[in-house]
């Protein structure tokens, strides 16, 4: 393969604390070599000059939908999408139907991969046979198909015994279990977060306590087995306060959080938009600012999209029988960067920690900086490109967003995995719409 | 010299959003519709061509029945859909019920549906006016409003006048309703539950939390009092109906400990002898009877009102179709 | 209200006097004040079936019955309308309108229509024995084959010009008035 000069851009590998004016040699997939001016000699030269540099960001949390539910994604759009928002390592959830339990499932998600042009796709397997909270899977044959974690994803595990015995199963093969942290009974049939505003629209709550207790009792069977317990989705104030009390113990925990709610609280679901309905749902504002606070301080290690695509008709139904979810690939970096970045509440550089190299840590990949004999993955970002998030123009096959119609500022304008091209916005209308 | 009452826009999907010149507006409005149906010829003349469907997801007779009355009252055409034995049961979404509704050339939809937020979804996607006539645990607003005319009735005014729910607030779509409205038109109102049948945070829609139905007597000129469904026991909400009974029904001996004379209300259907004793529910404070009278009038106003915003009708107006009468 | 554009066609003692001669007729008519009910049509025909009902009682010394009629329910153009008009009060004098002689009383019969709306009204209600038609002005121009059957004042008008009936209630005086009709 060919050499490629990615020139003149700001390039930051958070992981090395690299924040420079500068060049980024790419040689057969891997980088050659990050400096100041280096010789272009026979490589072809792309101009980053305005861009920022960094590495391809790393999504812990995505549902693709295939098998089972390919009319809302299915691993090529998937792929392709989480690519155009700047992602190149996708960890697919395992809620598919019929669920990835097995290592025949798990390689047909890794064989899907392959073929998808965009982001790579690493799978995560069940807990359980048939995500059913029984018995554990066979953690070492789906390790050995491609899995990379395994998880329950989106369904807590009610028996405490069992999470006990998927920690410590999980030590022998050092992957991490990642918990969807919920008192199940206590959340049975909520729909949105308890407390005035579900009151008032008549909805039944999910207490913020039900995620208290379940981050409660994982991070006290991870301190207890010393297995390494991933933590999904943060959604309250308590649960990252537990989680920094966890970390300064020493137990092993990373924790995740998405962007929707970094940035929104339960007031936004006031005239029942389905577009709002997320689990665990949006909560109050001293979360939000107890999460954006955690995110800075290194609390939550990364961001998740919990990519969830729902088709149009699944959402177009009253509140209550509507399902949870948002799709997060493409608006994710530009939300954060405009509310969290330009409003001076995080670094850049902290941002693009929280969605390369802290999922690529919490995942135990071998992608995620910009270190020479790493693969090439690479994403260019434009911080000043102000456009306004069109649901229309997405790549996923799902429209459903939290964000539509926002005006964002920081865009996408190329990907690079393994070298390679996967995406490139930059003759796209959208960075031309830049004032 | 023509006078107009204030709009209330194209649907009532609920009190909250009503400012309380609104709210009065239904409520005046009822006076005169409630000597309709005291005429030996109960019928105006005033939705006559008008075709409203009442779509009912959940079983309801007396609300259900009070809006064919007042419906009928109004001279409309009415068609009643349920759920069970219609294409909803046959997996039809909501939507497009309302949609193929809509394609026969329906003037207005009567909803109930066991969602929250159901009426507001309709209500946003189709042109014919809505009225919600229960949404989930979110609003009941023609219960509300003629809960408020009772009091008002009975009192001669809403303003000052305390009011005490008693009973299942979590689950209800009555309370919502009536916390709005008489909230709106400056009631003091309370409520009064154990805290299990309470929601989170509903201090915070300006009302007084009262543990003891004992000190929401001593507090209260009337007490609303809601039906505790048999599913809440089950639910593990209360642990029987006996306890809910002795602690929280009301009964005749806790009504003589009542400071000054209490006026009885209940939304109905009621469980006697779990929320509410008989001699209490047939006694001299109930006014039960009144709501279903006032709820036909309420009925008749709402509907009377919503017609003057179908947005055609306007169009006409302006283009000076309207002569004098 | 009696703007500079308009013109007085009658004032309080012209009013007066049409009154108490209308109040004569229809005692007149109906030969006495039993089974009589003045029935005022919403709004200014409710002061005028008052004001009778004052000039009877003084004449005959006997108390007369009245009611008041909102017709808005019943208007042929209510749904052309835009928001709803404000509905008034309808009372029914006790023991309703079977069998007794119903005088409905309005300011003005212009169109005819009122008039048909309060007659479908009051059929509504019960079965009236009679029922006369009493205006205090009658401008002409009926859309309606509907006749007055008392008449205080006769004003051809032109149909650009509107005639309104001011009452002190409402109005601060007692009056009838000519105008230029507002168009808008």
């Amino acid at each position: 393969m060919s050499r490629l000069l990615i020139r003149g851009g700001r390039v930051i590998d958070p992981g090395h604390g690299v924040d420079l004016q500068g060049d980024v040699l790419v040689d057969d997939g891997r980088i050659v070599a990050v400096a100041q001016l280096l010789a272009p000699d026979s490589a072809e030269v792309l101009d980053a000059r305005g861009l920022v540099v960094c590495p391809g960001f790393v999504d812990p949390h995505a549902h693709l939908c295939e098998p089972g539910w390919e009319h809302r994604e299915t691993i090529a759009t998937g792929a392709a999408a989480a690519a155009a928002g700047g992602y190149t390592s996708v960890c697919a959830m395992p809620d598919t139907d019929p669920p990835v339990d097995d290592p025949a499932s798990v390689g047909f998600i890794v064989a899907a991969g392959r073929r998808a042009k965009g982001a790579r796709v690493f799978p995560a397997a069940a807990v359980s046979a048939g995500r059913k909270g029984e018995h554990l899977t066979e953690f070492g044959e789906v390790v050995d198909a491609g899995a990379i974690a395994v998880t329950d994803a989106g369904r807590a595990i009610a028996s405490s015994k069992l999470m006990r015995l998927a920690l410590e199963y999980a030590r022998s093969f050092d992957i991490p279990v990642l918990s969807h942290p919920e008192d199940a009974d206590l959340a049975r049939d909520g729909v949105m977060h308890e407390g005035v505003v579900s009151t008032r629209l008549g909805l039944k709550g999910k207490p913020s306590a039900a995620e208290e207790i379940g981050a409660s009792r994982d991070l006290a069977l991870a301190a207890a087995t010393g297995g390494r317990l991933h933590l999904q989705r943060v959604s309250t104030a308590v649960a990252a306060a537990r989680i920094r009390q966890a970390k300064e113990c020493g137990v092993n925990v990373t924790a995740e959080v998405t962007a929707h709610h970094l940035l929104l609280a339960h007031e936004v679901v006031a005239s029942y938009g389905t577009e709002f309905k997320v689990d665990p749902p949006l909560r109050t504002r001293d979360d939000t600012r107890a999460l954006c606070a955690a995110l800075a301080d290194g609390t939550i290690d990364c961001i998740a999209t919990d990519h969830a695509p729902r088709h149009y008709d699944e959402k177009e139904q009253a509140f209550d029988d509507a399902p949870f979810g948002a799709v997060g690939f493409e608006t994710t970096f530009a939300v954060l960067h405009t509310h969290l970045v330009v409003t001076g509440k995080l670094e850049l550089a902290t941002l693009i920690e929280r969605m390369s190299t802290g999922p690529r840590t919490a995942l135990g990949l071998a992608r995620g900086t910009l270190q020479p004999g790493e693969p090439a993955d690479i994403v260019l970002l434009d911080p000043e490109a102000r456009w306004t998030i069109d649901p229309g123009a997405f790549l996923s096959k799902c429209r459903n967003t939290p964000f539509a119609g926002k005006q964002v500022t920081g865009k996408v304008v190329r990907t690079l995995v393994g070298g390679r091209t996967v995406r490139d916005a930059s003759g796209s209308p959208r960075a031309a719409s830049a004032p | 010299m023509k006078r107009s009452a204030p709009t209330l826009g194209k649907d009532l999907t609920g009190l909250e959003s009503l400012s309380p010149e609104q709210i009065r507006v239904i409520l005046d409005t009822a006076e005169p519709f409630k000597e309709v149906s005291e005429r030996q010829i109960k019928k105006v003349p005033v939705l006559r061509g008008k075709t409203i469907v009442n779509l009912f997801f959940e079983a309801s007779t007396r609300t259900r029945i009070s809006f064919e009355f007042a419906e009928k009252r109004l001279a409309a055409d009415t068609v009643n859909i349920g759920a069970v034995g219609s294409s909803v049961s046959k997996g039809e979404t909501l939507v497009d019920t309302a949609r193929n509704l809509e394609a026969m050339r329906i003037d207005m939809v009567v909803i109930r549906h066991w969602s929250a937020g159901a009426a507001h979804f309709l209500a946003s996607r189709i042109p014919s006016n809505v009225i919600n006539a229960g949404d989930g645990a979110h609003e009941h607003p023609t219960q509300g409003l003629l809960d408020m005319l009772t009091l008002r009735d009975h009192f001669g005014r809403i303003e000052g006048l305390k009011v005490c729910i008693v009973g299942d607030v979590l689950h209800s779509r009555v309370a919502r309703s009536n916390i709005y409205g008489l909230v709106a038109l400056g009631a003091k109102v309370a409520v009064c539950a154990p805290r299990t049948l309470l929601p989170a945070g509903i201090e915070e829609l300006g009302v007084r939390v009262f543990g003891r139905v004992e000190q929401a007597i001593e507090w209260s000129d009337a007490l609303n009092v809601l039906r505790l469904q048999l599913e809440r026991m089950q639910d593990g909400f209360v642990p029987s109906l006996r306890e809910y009974n002795r602690v929280f029904g009301i009964t005749r001996e806790r009504l003589e400990w009542a400071p000054r004379e209490m006026l009885i209300l209940h939304p109905g259907p009621m469980n006697r002898g779990v929320e509410i004793d008989s001699d209490v529910a047939d006694g001299p404070h109930s006014v039960i009877l009144r709501q279903v009278t006032n709820g036909v009038a309420v009925r008749m106003a709402v509907l009377y009102l919503l017609t003057g915003d179908a947005p055609d009708l306007a169009e006409m107006a302006r283009s000076g179709g309207a002569g004098r009468a | 209200m009696t703007a500079a554009d308009s013109t007085v066609l009658m004032d309080d003692v012209a009013v007066r006097r049409a009154v108490g001669r209308m109040a004569h007729e229809i005692l007149e008519k109906l030969g006495g004040t039993e089974h009589l009910v003045l029935m005022g049509i919403q709004r200014r025909g409710v002061d005028l079936a008052d004001m009778i009902r004052d000039a009877i009682t003084d004449a005959e010394g006997a108390d007369v019955q009245t009611g008041t009629l909102d017709i808005t329910l019943y208007r042929d153009d209510l749904m052309a309308l835009g928001p709803r008009p404000v509905v008034g009060r309808t009372l029914l004098p006790r023991g309703g309108v079977d069998g007794v002689a119903v005088v409905l009383v309005d300011d003005v019969l212009y169109t005819g229509r009122t008039a048909r709306a309060a007659l479908n009204e009051l059929m509504d209600w019960g079965r009236p024995a009679r029922i006369l038609l009493c205006v205090l002005v009658d401008r002409g121009d009926r859309e309606l084959p509907i006749q007055p059957d008392i008449v205080g004042r006769e004003f051809p008008v032109l149909t650009d010009r509107r005639v309104d009936v001011l009452v002190p209630r409402l109005d601060g005086e007692l009056a009838v008035v000519l105008s230029q009709l507002e168009r808008r």
